[in-house]
């Protein structure tokens, strides 16, 4: 946070201000020191930001012409894509910025993995940001279920009916969910009603995942400690603004391509056929974005169990600022980790891959293997990497290597092209 | 606060306990409605039994019927099947249960037709034993709809049915 006090100009702003310091905040936003540093990895937050903003924008508009009625709800999706005026373009742009939204929480979320944003004193941020992650699945889940498509109902089935793998109360759990004894209009009802809610929630964790952040500062990718302000420090207005809005851009390019030009090509054929609770798809997948915890989930062959796993891979990731003790929060220092980190991106993206194919031979095999990595990873090599893994040095300040003096070789040979140009 | 005070309980100290068990209840009494809102109301309850007829159902055959949202299996099933269903031996099953007790008409099997993992519905005829196998995450059942290979923990579910006559099956 910007120590100096803040003073507006104005005398009415002054008045205002002193009542309610909106314009503290707003000079606060406005001067935020950053890290001069930061690279495209950290243009996400933004684009997050927009993306939430985008979905309950088309979201509030769909829900004007949507019914939520087991009877009505495929027909009014149908009448939203034909009849309302350019109902098509909302809708799709509202499903597909479900996956965009997916796309970029991704990133965001290996950005720090890999620049130990989780670690100290950042743990909170991390933990409120996991907690959006979740809302942003269950949220998702249950957006995908009011077009009352086969996939809708089928998916709905399923994943309601992971509770019913806890022991006693299961199946009172599930007929609760359900409001019957399957998934029915009453059950579709609730999914919209929470559906509308959910994203609130998620905005107002947005508002303290912010605030959490604004309390040490950014972290950078060094991942050093710096002094704000300083000369290591650039004011968020207009520096980061326009780096943000530059990336903001790109990523609106890839958005609209697939809302343009393949709309429908992360969703499923079957969704397009009304629910029928007589006949099951040949092949239930969930979104592309739940396709590793769904594999995880079906790697296991016990029911109960393979819930459990399921949940764990989520909440592994919630207790991860304690599992990785290691204290260098950058990985351009930790060469070991390095490589473990790349090893973990490429098991993730391998469940990823087994979770859209049959559970059977070779890929319930793989699924498996994967699986152990990926609680390996977390649970076995984080702890002990931390503890046994030589470090190269760190510089002294985000300026330093610029400047000179830098223990890494690559950086000192840029800096000497560098000076060779001037 | 010296010693003596903290160890008797004094009037506050009871006017303190009292209005927090007041509160719980208040509170218990506030959410248990809101709660209990989600689960299945009455007009859902009322669909609790439907009559099926089956006299068109010829040996071999299976037909589904919907129950409470949720699809019934009532197969007409061959000697064949009947034998295969019966020759188990029980210490083979995942889930032990005599074919006697799951089929008392021993040519007509009735059961839920919901895969006992998460729920799809399973597909006739197909699978290692000849019976049902459930598509989404690869459950086997046999004849007499137990379960025998896979993630399903037990096996599908014999719903409360009963004969009206010869021709007509009523369940629930």
């Amino acid at each position: 946070m910007s120590d100096h006090e803040y003073t507006p100009k104005s005398k009415v702003g002054k008045w205002f201000n002193d009542r309610l310091p909106l314009l503290t905040l707003a000079n606060h936003l406005t001067d935020y020191p950053t890290p001069k540093n930061l690279n495209y990895w950290w243009t996400f937050g933004g684009i997050l930001t927009f993306c939430l903003i985008t979905q309950i924008i088309t979201g509030i508009v769909l829900g004007m012409h949507y019914v939520a009625h087991a009877d009505l709800a495929f027909q009014s999706v149908e009448h939203i894509m034909r009849d309302v005026n350019y109902g098509w373009l909302i809708r799709y742009v509202h499903a597909n910025g479900a996956s965009m939204f997916f796309l970029a929480v991704y990133i965001h979320i290996f950005r720090s993995l890999y620049y130990g944003s989780y670690k100290s004193p950042r743990e909170v941020i991390w933990i409120i940001g996991m907690l959006i992650y979740f809302l942003m699945m269950a949220t998702a889940f249950m957006g995908y279920v009011l077009p009352w498509g086969q996939m809708s109902f089928w998916g709905a089935t399923v994943i309601t009916n992971l509770f019913s793998a806890i022991p006693l109360v299961g199946e009172s759990i599930t007929n609760w969910l359900w409001g019957g004894y399957s998934v029915d209009n009453p059950t579709l009802t609730r999914f919209f009603s929470l559906h509308y809610l959910f994203p609130f929630l998620i905005l107002g964790l947005v508002v303290l995942h912010i605030w959490a952040l604004h309390v040490p500062g950014n972290n950078n990718p060094i991942g050093i400690d710096i002094k704000k302000p300083s000369k290591d420090t650039v004011p968020f207005h207009p520096y980061i603004v326009i780096k943000d809005a530059f990336a903001l851009l790109i990523f609106l390019l890839i958005f609209a391509f697939f809302v343009f030009f393949s709309p429908n090509i992360l969703g499923h054929a079957d969704n397009y056929i009304e629910a029928n609770p007589l006949v099951t798809p040949a092949h239930i997948v969930p979104e592309w974005y739940l396709l590793p915890f769904y594999a995880i989930l079906r790697s296991v062959p016990d029911k109960l169990l393979g819930v459990i796993a399921m949940f764990a891979a989520i909440f592994v990731l919630v207790i991860l600022p304690w599992l990785d003790t290691s204290k260098v929060r950058s990985t351009v220092f930790r060469p070991i980790y390095k490589q473990f980190y790349w090893f973990l991106v490429a098991d993730v993206l391998i469940l990823g891959y087994v979770g859209a194919m049959p559970a059977e031979g070779l890929y319930l095999l793989i699924a498996r293997v994967a699986t152990a990595y990926y609680f390996a990873h977390f649970l076995i090599i984080l702890p002990f990497l931390g503890m046994k893994e030589k470090t190269t040095p760190l510089p002294l300040s985000i300026t330093e290597p610029v400047l000179g003096g830098s223990a890494d070789m690559a950086m000192a040979r840029n800096n000497s092209d560098f000076k060779e140009k001037l | 606060m010296s010693d003596s005070e903290k160890k008797k309980p004094n009037r506050r100290d009871f006017i303190v306990t009292a209005t927090t068990a007041a509160g719980a209840v208040g509170v218990g009494a506030v959410v248990w409605p809101l709660v209990d809102q989600m689960n299945p109301d009455a007009s859902v309850k009322a669909l609790a039994s439907t009559e099926v007829d089956i006299s068109a159902v010829e040996p071999g055959q299976s037909i589904t019927v919907l129950w409470r949202g949720k699809p019934v299996f009532i197969k007409r099933r061959t000697q064949d099947e009947i034998d295969s269903a019966r020759a188990v031996d029980l210490s083979e099953l995942k889930h032990p249960e005599k074919d006697e007790d799951r089929a008392k008409n021993p040519e007509w099997l009735v059961m839920l037709g919901v895969c006992t993992h998460l729920g799809c519905v399973p597909l006739n005829d197909k699978g290692d034993y000849g019976a049902w196998f459930c598509p989404c995450h690869g459950s086997h059942y046999d004849t007499s709809g137990r379960i025998r290979k896979g993630p399903a923990p037990t096996n599908m579910e014999v719903p409360k049915y009963e004969f009206v006559n010869s021709n007509t099956i009523k369940i629930g």
